[in-house]
């Protein structure tokens, strides 16, 4: 955020404040999430630590404060909470904040084309889908087939955060492009094998009634 | 809690229920329900028109149900936002007389006027407003109003439209099982995750929060608007008229009053079916007698899918705030209807804990309003409500398919950002279709609202970028805002809402009522300064007998005569300022009398006393 920031109110000088430290009006608040929250753009957070930020913040900043200011001061703190609670629900989320990053580093997240099967996980989704089509169409002797696949992916996805968070530590350190890259790539991976769970864990709940 | 009364107008919050209203304020000693001129503190939201356009409101009301059926209005909220097609199953079960005319917007034909659920809420409200001016004895503007967890948009507008119209300013539409929260922590904790269960008249509310150190934050909250006491009663009034035609060989489904008279004996036996193992089904009517013994096992057996449909929407609410039933600290039961054994047994299995009943579950909603409109007006500072829109929002796309903008359970104010351009050469408008609710195709979805990006510059297709602002704020209603980016000016944006009114149709309506609740807080003034003369009269003649009357000059006892005289020439009059200034005048005329008066009540008193 700029440092020659004025006030609207009283037109001094109010650097990165969200209120004016001169005649304490609320600001026109910045749309960046980790601006918002006084935080360095860190993959990595303190989910603690970022909570009792929004708590903070939302105290200062929610509608029912300024309900005896002035027009602008409530339009103002409509914005800011609106946008603190949008920047809480992504940064409080690992996979939503890394999007968030790679979105604000000009990264196309777009919805990930369901036909690019990861390699290495080829042949099991081949036989997965074999099975998932066993059950919808009534057999249930696929359901041990299925419930195997349940755990085996389950793993694959701790497996797959904890290959996230590793990156996300060498993002943090090295601020490197190329390392957001292949976080895109993990997240791909991962809205892949988090789709295919769903999918099972649904049908397995169809087969159950 | 730190409480910081300023010299600005009071804030009531006000509870607008199915079956009951309440208003309620908070002072130094806490949250209080502010009373009826009948004493009692529940305002049963029942209306009577009388055929002259008298109305009557709460109890009295209540009674006229009875006798003047077609008349008279009860469980108005069901109607609330809602279209015709909403509404088959309750006019099937309720007596509510539609006008020509409801397929856009609801009206209920009462006489020869017609009604549209705002402008009956109105009313209720209006009620709670006169109520409330009489316990300060100042006017009142302003107010918090509850509205069901699961209300969508255009049920929230309309309960919005139904303050305005009451000449209410809403300063916040707060969730009922959030408003109880508010009560309950002030009262009981400080930290923790507690589930509020909220089973009223009509709507079922279930909320799941995480309390922390004055933040009443919530995660999750689920529902059903159409589900609640009234289904039980409806269950129960169709058994009886079975029953009664066996008996009697009459069918009473067709008489409005009959109907009623059964109504209120099920209910009567419903209520006291919560406190006693069984009980009796009785009424007399026209003659004829009916009585049945039902008990409580039965009655159960009755009700158990009711209350089962209550367990889906607590168990999805778990599942989205993200904690299993042991990590909930808490269930606070809220609603009448939570008073049926079978409701707390059914919620106790489900949480596997004993659910809170201690706090009033017909008076803890409203508590909680009076709670926030102090927080709204600055006399609570640290206290403070996060809550979360129930219904997720999107905007219809290519094939009726929804695209998803805000999910539900989302904190709000929730906004979202979509750019839209056109799709053909020289198109003017965009048309955006806004609908709520959380299917993938639109026609399963409730339509909100369609908006009209008008006044396009032609220009070749996919050249226009006009960026929408969605923002869902602290009252849970959608704000929308357009935004040219080449230009960067803000786009003129043509609203229609699917359901409810349009501006100018409540802008016409507040503008009938003003005129009315002018009248009606006139004639309360006039009333106010006729009770004050009665008073100063009857003290005057009393005094006439006084011995001090006697010590009194002629001048002083003529200028007294005078004064009564003209009090007595406005007594009737309509002016209330003309009835005050002459009891003013009165009152000074008699001063040295009730001076004198005190002295001899002095000197009487220290008479045989040695000083």
């Amino acid at each position: 955020m700029s440092a020659n920031r004025t006030c609207w109110q009283c037109a001094q000088s109010i650097g990165a404040s969200l209120f004016c430290p001169h005649c304490k009006s609320l600001q026109p608040p910045p749309s960046g999430y980790y601006t918002l929250f006084g935080l360095d753009r860190k993959l990595n957070l303190n989910t603690n630590e970022l909570q009792q930020r929004f708590y903070d913040l939302s105290r200062q900043l929610h509608p029912d404060r300024f309900m005896r200011k002035s027009e602008a001061e409530r339009q103002y703190s409509l914005d800011a909470s609106s946008i603190l609670n949008d920047a809480y629900r992504a940064l409080k989320d690992p996979v939503k904040r890394a999007q968030y990053v790679l979105s604000q580093e000009g990264f196309e997240i777009g919805e990930q084309r369901s036909k690019d099967v990861p390699p290495e996980l080829l042949e099991e989704v081949f036989e997965l889908n074999m099975a998932l089509e066993e059950m919808r169409s009534g057999d249930d002797s696929a359901r041990p087939q299925l419930e195997s696949a349940q755990n085996n992916f389950t793993n694959t996805l701790n497996e797959v955060d904890r290959q996230l968070e590793a990156q996300f530590r060498t993002y943090d350190e090295s601020s490197n492009r190329e390392v957001l890259t292949r976080i895109r790539g993990t997240l791909n991976r991962r809205k892949y094998i988090q789709n295919l769970l769903d999918e099972v864990q649904d049908q397995l709940a169809v087969g159950a009634q | 809690m730190n409480i910081d009364f300023g010299t600005t107008e009071k804030v009531i919050g006000i509870d607008l229920g199915t079956t009951n209203s309440l208003a309620a304020f908070l002072d130094l000693t806490g949250p209080k329900i502010i009373p009826g001129a009948d004493g009692d503190k529940l305002v049963p939201s029942v209306v009577s028109i009388s055929p002259s356009g008298e109305v009557v409101v709460g109890n009295a009301a209540r009674e006229l149900l009875i006798t003047q059926p077609g008349r008279t209005v009860y469980s108005v909220k069901r109607l609330m936002g809602r279209g015709l097609d909403d509404i088959q199953e309750e006019l099937k079960l309720f007596p509510f007389h539609l006008a020509s005319g409801s397929e856009s917007v609801l009206q209920l034909q009462i006489g020869d006027r017609t009604y549209t659920p705002p402008e009956i809420s109105a009313l209720i409200l209006r009620q709670l407003k006169q109520n409330a001016e009489a316990y300060f004895g100042e006017p009142v503007s302003k107010a918090v109003i509850t509205v069901p967890a699961y209300f969508n948009d255009a049920q929230r507008q309309a309960t919005k439209d139904a303050g305005r119209i009451a000449g209410l300013e809403v300063l916040r539409l707060v969730n009922e099982p959030t408003a109880a929260s508010l009560a309950y922590g002030l009262d009981k904790r400080e930290n923790g995750t507690i589930a509020v269960y909220d089973l009223g008249g009509g709507t079922f509310d279930i909320s799941i929060l995480k309390l922390h150190d004055g933040i009443f934050e919530v995660l999750a909250t689920n529902g059903d608007t159409h589900l609640g006491g009234d289904d039980i009663d409806n269950l129960l009034l169709r058994i009886a008229l079975e029953d009664v035609q066996g008996e009697w060989g009459e069918d009473l489904a067709g008489d409005s009053e009959g109907v009623q008279r059964v109504r209120r004996a099920v209910i009567q036996a419903k209520e006291r079916l919560s406190f006693v193992p069984f009980t009796d089904i009785s009424l007399e009517y026209r003659g004829n007698k009916y009585q049945r013994e039902i008990q409580r096992e039965l009655f159960d057996k009755l009700i158990a899918p009711i209350v089962d449909r209550t367990l889906g929407p607590c168990r999805d609410c778990i599942k989205d705030a993200g904690v299993t039933p042991e990590q909930i600290d808490e269930v606070v039961m809220v609603g009448g209807s939570t008073r049926i054994p079978l409701v707390r047994t059914a919620v106790e299995n489900l949480f596997r804990s004993k659910p809170h009943t201690e706090l009033n579950p017909d008076e803890v909603v409203a508590l909680g309003a009076a709670v926030q409109a102090a927080i709204l007006s600055g006399d609570v500072a640290d206290k403070l409500l996060l809550d979360v829109t129930p219904l997720s929002l999107g905007i219809e796309t290519m094939g009726g398919v929804v695209s998803k903008l805000i999910h539900r359970n989302s904190t709000i104010p929730a906004s979202a950002t979509e750019s839209f351009t056109t799709g053909v050469d020289g198109q003017r408008n965009v048309l955006i279709h806004v609908v709520q609710g959380e299917r993938e195709l639109v026609k399963d979805n409730r339509s909100l609202a369609r908006f009209d990006l008008k006044d396009i510059d032609p220009m070749p297709a996919g050249l226009a970028r006009i960026e929408v602002r969605f923002l869902i704020d602290a009252n849970g209603i959608l704000n929308v805002t357009a935004r040219d980016l080449r230009t960067g000016k803000e786009h003129s944006i043509d609203v229609k809402p699917s359901y409810g009114l349009t501006d100018e149709q409540v802008e016409k309506m507040i503008q009938e009522s003003f005129e009315k609740a002018e009248q009606d807080f006139q004639e309360r003034q006039v009333r106010e300064a006729r009770v004050e003369a009665d008073t100063i009269l009857a003290a005057v003649e009393k005094a006439r007998r006084h011995d001090a009357y006697f010590e009194l000059s002629d001048d002083e006892r003529s200028a007294m005569d005078r004064a009564i005289n003209e009090l007595l020439l406005v007594y009737h009059s309509e002016d209330h300022h003309l009835i005050l200034n002459k009891n003013e005048q009165l009152n000074q005329v008699t001063m040295k009398l009730a001076e004198n008066m005190m002295n001899t009540a002095v000197r009487g008193a220290l008479k045989g006393t040695k000083i």
